[in-house]
């Protein structure tokens, strides 16, 4: 999982989805778990109710700066949240078990994986994605730098790029090759673009901007 | 010759080679740009014209589209790598809340891991794969032969049943015997195996199709390498008129040759929704991104390569076995980028089929397996006769613009400096080694432009085809503010709907080379028109207008501001459509490229470090220089994952593929970037209007050759198998030890 390790694990509500499981996921693992007796006999009757993880509750938290309310069952994950529900579909889902970065946000400030955070834990608490990071009409200087030095090619993993260049920068406005590096090891670029990913890292750093 | 043809003399090639040629065109060609022509927005830098879109997070990809009421597709798939099946039942997972519909893939037989029993539609992705999970079949499991090791066996279980092997192909070649003869007579033949392994796509954006019906019309957005390919696929299998379907692919989330078919995902998609009566969105996740949407096929290459002891080469013989798994096509190319004479080449090739995912184009089909064995033989062959490598090539390669590559690459890399095979020690040690690429890339018809002027001044470009991110847009766009004299900002291109002009399915570097030369007409024809306007408000000849720095004006200075001459439009806007012709004579057939790679292994571990890879590429006329430069990176960086991480690895009993992720199937990240050199090489070949060719592919096929012979160089072995993992690396290292 891929974390900033400045901030990992200092707020106690960040955990993990390994250990929680998600959605019909959770229904079916529990079949295994509690028996088949459990479950209603007739699906079809109602939804399984010995799932706790399949709860619908109210959510509330900040997203790009602005309140958002939204209903959400206890097993969806942020990701699927913010593409599905609120339509925020800058965040990929490429992978879906964090291994490649596209779906990067930040959370308190954090670099996250969405799809490994689960939306209840994020009740109160400020959500920013590729979206929120042009203020005012006025870009972000990693995104300029990131049009400057062609840091794209197919664009997928582009938002969550940014939002872990984003991160990188917030903490550490001059990294060196070897910190940009580790602060975006969880990115994955099937295109090929890293090496202007590192030059529009080092234009921000260079002109001084954040 | 018409009446409307004309002549004109045109300057080709590049700096070190230039020929004069003289062209017939019709009337509504543009002059062909040449080495003489003058620029003022091709060949700069400039930020993608939808770069806006994408670091926003406002581009929309097929993933991204979401539809009020949109439904959640997916697929029951079988567990077994070979069966036959007794029933598929959809019956229980109808049953779970959400889930709407159940359509059976008839089929009797499954023949690997992962293939599709069931499409099923539901109203959340929770209630899609509680109902996948419900879906009951019943299967009678049968041997398999999912590796090719495993197919190639005797008694091997056989994957097709209409078939008495699991072997097809040529197996005695054309020339063989003269091959045969000649390598008898050669004063030195070299002999080795060359293996390659599996490598999957894996795009970032999985594969991916939303339906939507509007009564009989149906529109479908999908990340596809070609609408229009979708459009007819869909079409035929749905049994509805093309004229009712459009597609949509407005971004792309990486194509790398596995998107350029529809894929049953899409028609079930329509299927799916039409039954329900709500859009249907399907979009496959990770793992059957890499088991079933193809891959590159691997490749054993056993080959012989006579060799005269000056260095001349002699004949060459092939027998390659490669496997498309249950598909068809597993050619690993051996491209004439030497100079063998062709009656002393004998390639055979030998498909094997497996039971595994069908493979599909991948980046340069069969280019890289056949590269990384040719480049192996070369390597070997010249070590054999104790000649360097690079002049070995240089002697065997008559090619004008490789020869003018080796010479620049080698002082690019420092090749003065290089030592000799395994003359290094030390724990780290260093080398250097090289490889060449031959490409088409050159496009042609059919692609069709449309370029409008609007009285406003603005101009838009459109192609109905798709920009998967090479920047096909930018690319129409500059071509279009060139010929118009305007600054790159005042075009907006469209592409990516099949109710635009017809264009390319973008394989085989065709794109750019295929919609920039109708883009450019289109803004010919157009600016023609507009000239004409000016001609008589002003009362000067047409002819002697130019269209220059956002003016329409005469040598002499008489004429009107863009934007004030727009205002004389008075139907609303000018519209012309460019159509891309054949090609011209060309100043040369192919796209000629070198690398060179400076590795650095670690003799204890085994593992590579790539330091440095020099990449010189032939790039026609640029019409991007930044994006121009991220295809050769991007190409590089490919190659250098097939030369060391990437490997499909199946498993023996079960026949599943173990790593269909993103852990334990290595793609490159940060950490594994080398410095990366491109040196593009501005060539006017001539065969269109503009000089443009593609190079998406040819800069991945000499990556992983250049790398092998750099490590060779640094350990003084071969090895002789992709990846080049570390235990490979210790393996060969041993193996020189005790041959000592």
């Amino acid at each position: 999982m891929q974390q900033d390790s400045s901030n990992a694990g200092k707020n106690p509500s960040v955990f993990s989805r390994r250990g929680f499981l998600k959605g019909a996921g959770a229904a079916v693992a529990a079949t295994g778990v509690l028996g088949a007796a459990a479950l209603p006999t007739d699906a079809r009757s109602s939804e399984p109710t010995t799932v706790k993880a399949d709860e619908v509750v109210p959510l509330r938290f900040t997203l790009n700066g602005k309140s958002v309310e939204v209903k959400v069952r206890t097993g969806y994950t942020l990701l699927e949240t913010l593409r599905d529900h609120l339509d925020t579909t800058g965040p990929k889902l490429a992978c879906d078990y964090g291994a490649c970065g596209a779906c990067t946000v930040l959370l308190d400030g954090t670099a996250v994986n969405a799809c490994l955070v689960l939306a209840v834990e994020c009740a109160g608490r400020k959500v920013e994605s590729v979206e929120g990071l042009e203020q005012g009409g006025k870009l972000h200087p990693i995104q300029e730098a990131f049009m400057a030095e062609d840091a794209m090619q197919c664009g997928f993993c582009t938002s969550g790029m940014l939002m872990s260049c984003k991160a990188l920068l917030d903490r550490n406005a001059h990294p060196s090759h070897n910190e940009t590096a580790d602060a975006l090891a969880g990115n994955i670029c099937r295109c090929g673009t890293y090496f202007n990913i590192y030059k529009a890292v080092d234009r921000v750093a260079k002109s001084g901007g954040k | 010759m018409s009446i409307e043809d004309r002549k004109v003399k045109l300057v080709l090639g590049f700096a070190a080679d230039r020929q004069e040629v003289e062209l017939t065109i019709p009337d509504e060609e543009p002059t062909p740009w040449d080495l003489e022509s003058k620029f003022s927005v091709v060949g700069g830098k400039h930020a993608r014209v939808d770069a806006l879109a994408k670091v926003t997070g406002r581009a929309k990809y097929t993933h991204d589209i979401n539809l009020p009421g949109m439904l959640f597709g997916g697929f029951a798939r079988c567990p077994h790598a070979a069966a036959e099946i007794t029933s598929v039942d959809a019956a229980e997972a109808l049953l779970v809340p959400g889930v709407k519909a159940a359509i059976p893939m008839t089929q009797d037989r499954v023949r690997y891991a992962g293939q599709p029993v069931c499409a099923l539609a539901a109203t959340t992705r929770q209630a899609l794969a509680a109902g996948i999970a419900k879906v009951q079949a019943v299967y009678k499991v049968l041997p398999h032969a999912a590796r090719i090791d495993q197919a190639m066996a005797d008694a091997a279980p056989l994957v097709h049943r209409n078939q008495q092997s699991n072997l097809s192909g040529s197996g005695q070649p054309r020339n063989a015997e003269t091959v045969a003869a000649e390598l008898e007579k050669s004063a030195k033949v070299v002999r080795a195996t060359a293996r390659t392994q599996v490598q999957t796509h894996a795009s970032m954006e999985t594969h991916s199709s939303v339906a939507k019906w509007d009564g009989d019309k149906l529109t479908l957005w999908t990340s596809t390498q070609a609408t229009f390919g979708v459009r007819s696929q869909v079409a035929d299998a749905l049994r509805i008129p093309e004229a009712n379907i459009t597609v949509i692919c407005d971004f792309m989330g990486g194509g790398f040759g596995s998107k350029f078919g529809a894929g049953y995902f899409t028609a079930i998609a329509a299927r799916l929704a039409q039954e329900c009566g709500a859009p249907v969105k399907i979009a496959l996740d990770r793992r059957e991104e890499h088991t079933d949407t193809g891959n590159r096929p691997d490749s054993i290459q056993e080959m012989a390569l006579g060799v005269s002891t000056d260095g001349k080469l002699g004949a060459y013989s092939v027998k390659i076995h490669g496997t498309p798994g249950i598909g068809r096509g597993a050619g690993a190319r051996n491209p004439m980028i030497y100079d063998f004479p062709r009656e002393m080449r004998a390639v055979a090739q030998v498909e094997v089929a497996t039971n595994a995912g069908p493979q599909a184009a991948m980046r340069a089909p069969g280019h890289p397996q056949g590269s990384f064995a040719l480049e192996t033989i070369m390597d070997l062959a010249a070590e054999a006769i104790g000649m360097d490598p690079l002049e070995f090539r240089r002697i065997n390669d008559s090619n004008p613009v490789r020869l003018q590559q080796y010479s620049d690459g080698a002082k690019r890399i420092g090749w003065e400096q290089r030592r000799k095979n395994g003359s290094a020690t030390g724990r780290f040690r260093r080398g250097m080694g090289v490889g060449s690429s031959t490409w088409g890339g050159l496009g042609g018809p059919q692609a069709e432009v449309d370029c409008k002027i609007f009285r406003d001044g603005s101009v838009q470009v459109r192609n109905g085809a798709q920009d998967i991110g090479t920047g096909a847009k930018t690319v129409m766009a500059v071509v279009v503010a060139e010929e118009l004299g305007l600054p790159l900002t005042k075009v907006s291109a469209f592409m990516g709907n099949t109710s635009d002009p017809i264009g390319p399915a973008s394989g085989g570097s065709t794109t750019a080379p295929s919609i920039a030369p109708a883009a450019r007409q289109a803004a010919y024809l157009a600016g023609r028109e507009l000239k004409a306007l000016v001609a008589k408000h002003l009362g000067v000849n047409a002819d002697k207008l130019l269209m220059k720095a956002g003016r329409i004006s005469t040598a002499e200075g008489k004429g009107l501001a863009f934007e004030e001459a727009c205002r004389l439009i008075q139907s609303g806007e000018i519209s012309a459509r460019g159509k891309r012709r054949s090609n011209f004579r060309t100043y040369r057939d192919g796209v000629a490229g070198v690398q060179f790679a400076e590795v650095e292994v670690d003799c204890e571990y085994g593992l590579v470090r790539v330091v440095r890879i020099v990449a010189l590429q032939d790039a026609g006329i640029i019409i991007n220089r930044l994006q121009a430069e991220s295809q050769v990176n991007g190409g590089v960086i490919q190659g250098l994952a097939y030369a060391l991480m990437e490997e499909r690895v199946m498993d023996r009993q079960r026949g599943h593929q173990l790593n269909a992720d993103f852990e334990a199937y290595k793609v490159p990240g940060m950490k594994d970037m080398p410095e990366i050199e491109c040196v593009l090489y501005d060539i006017a070949n001539g065969g269109n209007n503009t000089s443009v060719c593609g190079i998406g592919e040819p800069t991945c096929i000499p990556t992983a050759s250049a790398i092998a012979g750099a490590i060779h160089n640094a350990i003084g072995a071969r090895v002789l198998s992709l990846p080049m993992t570390a235990d490979k690396v210790l393996a060969a290292l041993a193996q020189r030890e005790s041959g000592k």
